[in-house]
Order: structure tokens, then sequence, then C-alpha cells
């Protein structure tokens, strides 16, 4: 016991050189850990003192909202459901971001690769059902890849803002979906919820096995994880973030920016429309106005929580997703509003952006 | 569902609750005998579609042995499967109403093959044999009630010219735009009526964009199908119209500009229900009724209407209660001229072919694409 003591006394009289040390070479990673957390910490705290207004007691809140997105193993599928299509659609923030492209049009890519995804398991009715999945999932991405393709091609043939040209598409991708199932798509049988023809229950790809979660996730993770690679360990994701630092440089220093922000653009796209083709092939089975359901706006926040890092959107996605899933039970335990939810996630918004300003000036973790 | 393993995280979360210093585990563990689940796809005080049955979630709630919750906002994807599941899991639910539209497929037939024991009672949809035994769905002839607004304005509009505020061109829609326009016709055969179709179920902006322009049309008595009728009423009234209410009674937005309304009836349907589950017989899983069934209902009649108005109103009421009158009979010609129900034939409230309207009578001003 005694020399135990002593040890951890002697490791703390050494510690101050050696920390320093471990937290100047790390100090870029914790502050990436640390000041997000921190910000989501008060957010919480926040929240909880705007709850308290309502005269409900905070930590029965803290304890619903862990009890409805963590604390069961229903919980758990119940948050990482909701995750699933916001890893996808928050990539199609986060990767142009790397660019400096502001997009915000993920919802349009969705409903789009939604649309094509089930236009082309409506034009193979005899093909086996992992030939129509596959030929849905390649549809949706592409599906959803151009159309985020169109908001980068104005940009850079045209050098309309993407951001607002992207927030348009959506309204018209909308306005393109209602118009094909309340019309040429519409299978006559939807009366009072036009709609497409379903898909059919063979071409549906299911759940996990062993869960209730639907294969987007898995999807999810892997875009997230091949995007990461492709950003921080590829020449093309350097040069992509050389672009994003500079334009002016990349251009002197002869790279293609132009082909780059097409090509980036089309992947974003690709992965929202992947989420459109999921939540066909695994939720609805056809294609209707239910499924402008704001993943794609959800996912912008998820990008921006993320600090536009790829791997990042996995946690923040399923933390959202938690969120979202211990709206319900705040509702029904609580009796507070639906909008409870949003408030909550407009205070984290706002922290995490305020928080913005601390990186790079944490006084410990500065290299002197 | 693996019972051990709940049991042991109800230890946990029992724990994790007096770690916090909460009375948490008497409140999970809640003395009803049956918990009640509703689910809204809106705001429950939209003075429309959700309040509606909102209203009638609150009045169940007075009744002993019965512990109402609800969720509200929850988008017709895989959120309302979680909902419904969590309600179950979570709460301890045994019957389920989830009360939009787009919930019944594929969501809430899912759930009702997921969980056999769960009663589900699905608002509007069309349930059929192929469909899971323990759901159902119920749903009321509501254009009876507009043919009875229909009147009203008919009698009580100077300019005859009538005007919807429509979401969709669907057939409970359209059914709805088609009576209100008939019954404006029994009182007054000039009357027409001015459809403007929003395209969605919740467009506050182009709701008041319709109203300000069918008003500017010279239109003076407007009323509406959309999920919250609440910006017609108030806007029609703000600019000296007058409005008939649509869900639930909106005359508190308008008292003086409100002339009668189609209501909901769900806080008399609601307790039928769970009276047929008390005694035995379960709700049929297809359920539909109008005035008669009291499934909906009249708003009492506003300060503007007539003596004459009132008596037409009444006497066609009083029809509706008494026999069931078929508003639909031939011979009925649409607004492009082409007979839509030949003469002689009679479309009575349960006929399957009005479940399929997708025309708008002589009278209507509108196009349905």
């Amino acid at each position: 016991m005694t020399s135990e003591v002593a040890d951890s006394a002697e490791a703390v009289s050494v510690a101050p050189a050696a920390d320093a040390g471990f937290l100047q070479r790390h100090g870029a990673t914790i502050e990436y850990i640390l000041i997000p957390g921190a910000a989501l910490a008060g957010a919480l705290v926040v929240f909880g003192l705007f709850v308290a207004l309502f005269g409900k007691n905070p930590i029965d809140l803290y304890f619903y909202m862990y009890q409805g997105a963590f604390g069961t193993w229903f919980s758990w599928q119940n948050t990482l459901t909701r995750a699933a299509p916001l890893i996808l659609t928050a990539l199609c923030a986060a990767l142009p971001a790397q660019l400096g492209l502001v997009i915000i049009g993920g919802e349009g890519a969705l409903l789009i690769g939604a649309l094509s995804a089930t236009s082309m398991a409506l034009t193979l009715p005899f093909a086996p059902p992992l030939v129509v999945q596959i030929a849905m999932a390649a549809a949706g991405m592409v599906g959803g890849g151009l159309w985020i393709l169109l908001s980068g091609a104005l940009r850079q043939y045209r050098g309309v803002n993407e951001t607002i040209s992207s927030l348009l598409l959506v309204y018209i991708a909308l306005a393109i979906l209602n118009h094909l199932v309340e019309g040429a798509m519409r299978d006559p049988a939807s009366l009072n919820k036009p709609s497409t023809h379903e898909i059919g229950a063979a071409n549906m790809i299911g759940t996990i096995p062993g869960t209730d979660v639907h294969w987007g996730l898995v999807f999810g993770l892997i875009a997230a994880v091949a995007s990461y690679v492709l950003i921080y360990h590829t020449t093309f994701g350097f040069a992509a973030r050389v672009a994003g630092g500079n334009i002016r440089a990349a251009k002197i220093v002869g790279l293609s920016v132009g082909k780059l922000i097409l090509t980036v653009c089309f992947m974003a796209g690709s992965c929202a429309g992947l989420a459109g083709m999921v939540e066909v092939a695994a939720v609805q089975g056809r294609t209707n106005a239910n499924l402008a359901a704001g993943y794609g706006y959800t996912g912008i926040l998820v990008a921006f929580l993320a600090r536009q890092n790829p791997l990042a959107v996995i946690p923040v996605a399923i933390l959202l997703g938690g969120i979202n899933a211990s709206g319900g039970l705040l509702q029904r335990r609580l009796g507070l509003p639906d909008a409870s939810v949003l408030v909550l996630q407009g205070i984290i918004f706002v922290f995490v952006l305020a928080s913005d300003a601390l990186y790079g000036r944490i006084g410990f973790l500065k290299n002197k | 569902m693996d019972f051990s393993s709940i049991s042991r995280r109800r230890l946990l979360q029992g724990s994790a609750a007096l770690t916090l210093g909460t009375a948490l585990g008497a409140r999970t563990a809640a003395a009803a005998d049956t918990t009640i689940g509703f689910i809204y796809v809106g705001s429950r005080d939209d003075y429309g579609y959700n309040q509606a049955h909102a209203a009638a979630a609150a009045a169940l709630k007075k009744m002993p042995g019965i512990k109402i919750i609800e969720e509200e906002k929850v988008p017709e994807t895989d959120a309302v499967e979680k909902t419904m599941e969590s309600m179950i899991n979570l709460d301890g639910a045994t019957l389920v109403f989830p009360t939009s539209f787009g919930y019944f497929s594929p969501h809430m037939v899912k759930m009702a093959n997921k969980y056999p024991k769960v009663r589900f009672e699905h608002c509007g949809g069309l349930w059929t044999d192929k469909d899971p035994k323990n759901a159902g769905s119920y749903f009321g002839y509501i254009d009876e009630a507009q043919y009875i607004s229909g009147i009203v304005a008919g009698h009580t509009s100077k300019s005859g010219k009538l005007g919807f505020v429509a979401a969709k061109p669907i057939p409970q829609v359209l059914r709805n735009i088609n009576a209100f326009t008939l019954g404006a016709k029994l009182a007054n055969p000039k009357a027409t009526t001015q459809v403007i179709f929003t395209g969605d179920w919740s467009m506050p902006v182009k709701e008041a964009e319709a109203t300000n322009s069918l008003i500017d049309q010279g239109v003076d008595v407007l009323t509406c199908h959309v999920d919250g009728p609440k910006t017609m009423v108030e806007n029609a009234a703000r600019r000296g119209a007058m409005v008939c209410g649509y869900h639930v009674n909106q005359s508190a937005l308008a008292p003086e500009a409100y002339l009668t309304g189609a209501e909901w009836n769900w806080e008399a349907l609601y307790p039928k229900f769970l009276k047929m589950i008390a005694s035995g017989e379960g709700i049929p899983n297809f359920y539909r009724g109008g005035l008669q069934e009291e499934i909906v209902k009249i708003s009492p009649y506003g300060p503007k209407v007539g003596e004459a108005a009132r008596k037409h109103a009444d006497e066609v009421k009083a029809k509706f209660l008494a026999t069931g009158l078929a508003i639909f009979k031939g011979p009925l010609v649409d607004n492009k001229g082409k007979t839509v129900i030949a003469a002689g034939t009679e479309r009575g409230q349960k006929d399957p072919e009005l479940e399929k309207m997708d025309y708008l009578v002589e009278g209507v001003i509108g196009a349905t694409s």
C-alpha cells in the first residue's frame, strides 16, 4: 500500500514535464475532443435550465434522455436507426466542406436518390433481388451525385453561390418528386397517399441480423471511413484540402480545382442519394412525400458539429440520433412539447459554433 | 423480447434513478390498467386535425384506469415505428392510435405484425382482410358535415362565390369540396366554389396567399381542408370574409366571421372503442360512420347565420340523422361536363366508388391536376 502511494506521489512529482510534452504533442487531437465535449456539456446545462424554467426537473430530463437514447437495447437500436441516414446526409455537407464549399442541399440529393432508386427497381421487375438492390444503390448514388454536381458546376462555371443553389435545388427536387408521385409514377391504388408502385418485399434490404437497425447504418459507416481515408490519406484528399485552404495557391501549384470541385460534389451527393435509396429499400418500400423527413437538414447540423471531419460524423450522428430517439420519451414522461428537441439541437449548434473560437487558444495545449 | 434482460435493465434503471435521487421507479410503473398511446403528425394545438385527436385523448384521460401517452410531430418514416415500439416497450401501451394517414402502410402494419398482442387503431386507412387482425382503421364521413356547411355558406354568401383552400387533390379532399359545393347549390343554385390546392398538408404561407387571392376574386365565404385551418380562418376574418371551419371548432379564432364548421367527434368515438374492448366484443377492423354514428358533428351556428339558413341546414341534418342521406347521386356532372354518376344511381356513403373520387362537380372552379 504505502509503496504504491509513494510511487504515485513520485509519478505526480515528475508528471508536469512529461505531461506538458504529451499535451503539446497531441494538442490538436485533444482539442478536437475537449472543445466539442465541453460545448456539448454546456449546451446540456443550458437546456436543463431552460427545462427548469418550465417547472420540470432537469435531473429527470437527463435521466430520460439517457434512457430514451442509450438506456436499453431497444433505445440503442432506436438511436442507431435514426443515426443511419444522418451519417450519409452529413457526408453530403462534410465532403464539399474540405474544398471550402458550403453545400446544404443534401435533402434534395436524398429525394432524387430515392426517386432514381425506385425508378430503377420498377424497371427491373424480374431481376433477382441482389441485382435489383445493387442497381438501386447505383441509381440512387448517381442520381444524388448528379444533383449536387449541379450545384458544383453552377459554382465552377457560372460563379453561382453553391449554398444558395443547393438549398434552392431542394425545393426543385421536392417539386419533381411530388409531380412524378402524383402523376406519371403514381400507383393508381394509392388513393389518399399518392405514392409510386412498391418495389416489392423481395427487394427490400432488411435489417442487420439480430437487430432492428437497417443496413443503412453499415453503408453509412463504410462511406464515412472511406471518406476519411480519401480526405486524409490520399493525394486526391490532400489536393482537395489544399484547394479548400487557399484556392489561388492550389491553382498556382497546378491543381485542377474545377475537377476537384465537380468530383467531390458528385461524391457528396452520392452519399445523400444512397441515404435516399436506403429509405426506399429499407423503410418505405416506395417513394412518396414521406421521404422528405428532413434528414438532409439534420445532416448539415451533424457535419458542422463534427467540424466536417468524416470520421467524427459517426459519433455525432449517433448523438443526434439519440437526442431524436429520446425526444419521444421527453414528450411522454415530462410532457415537454416536441419542439424541445429542436431547442436542444439549436443550443448545441450555437455552443459548437461559438466554441470554434477556442481552437488553438487553450494555453496549456499550446506549443510555446 | 428477452424478459430476463429486461428485468436486469429495469433494475439498473431503478438503481440509476435512485442514485439520481428521484422517485422514478414509481413513475415508470404507473398504476393504470390500460396505457393508450396517441401519435400525431403535427402539433397538438394546431386548431385542426391533430387537435381534434388530442382533444379526444384529453377526454379519455379523465376516465378511471386509463393512462394516456402522447407524442406529437412524428414523421411518417421509421420514426413512427420506433415511437410505437417505444410506447409499447418502455410505457407498456396496449392500444395505439397512430392518427396520421401515412402511418398506416408500411409502418403500422409492420408493427402490428411484430406486436400481435397490442391493438392498433389507425385513423383514415383502408383496412382490408390482408392486413393484420390486431389492427384496424376508422374514419368519418365528414363530407356530410361539409354538405351542411355548404348549405349555410350558400345561404349566407352575398356574392354567391365560395372559396376552398385545399391541400392535395386526393379522394378525401375532393369529396369534401364536392359535398360543400353540392350543399351550397341546394341553397343557391348559382353558387360556385373556387378551389386552390396548396400542394401539402401544412403550408401556412401558401394557405394565407390562397385565402387572400380567393377574397380578392370576390369570394366572401371560405372553408378549407388542410391540417391546420387557423391560417385561413384568421386571415379571412381579418379581411372581412366569413368562414366555415374544419376539423375542430375554430369559432374562438373568429367569433364574428365563423358560420359553422365540419368537426370530428373523436371524443364520442374513442370512449365507445374502449367500451367495445372492455365488453370483449372488440373494435371492428373497419369502422366508418357519419353524423348518424356520431363520428362527425357540426359546429354551433355563428351570429351571421340567418333564420332561413339555420332552418334549411337543420332539416338536412335531421335527414342524415334519421335515414342517412346520399349526397352523391345521379345525375351528377363534373366541372368538365362529363357525367360522373348516371341518373338513377345513388352512391351511399359506404360505396367504395366514392373512396376513389377523382373529379370536381359542376359548380367548382378549379382542376384536379
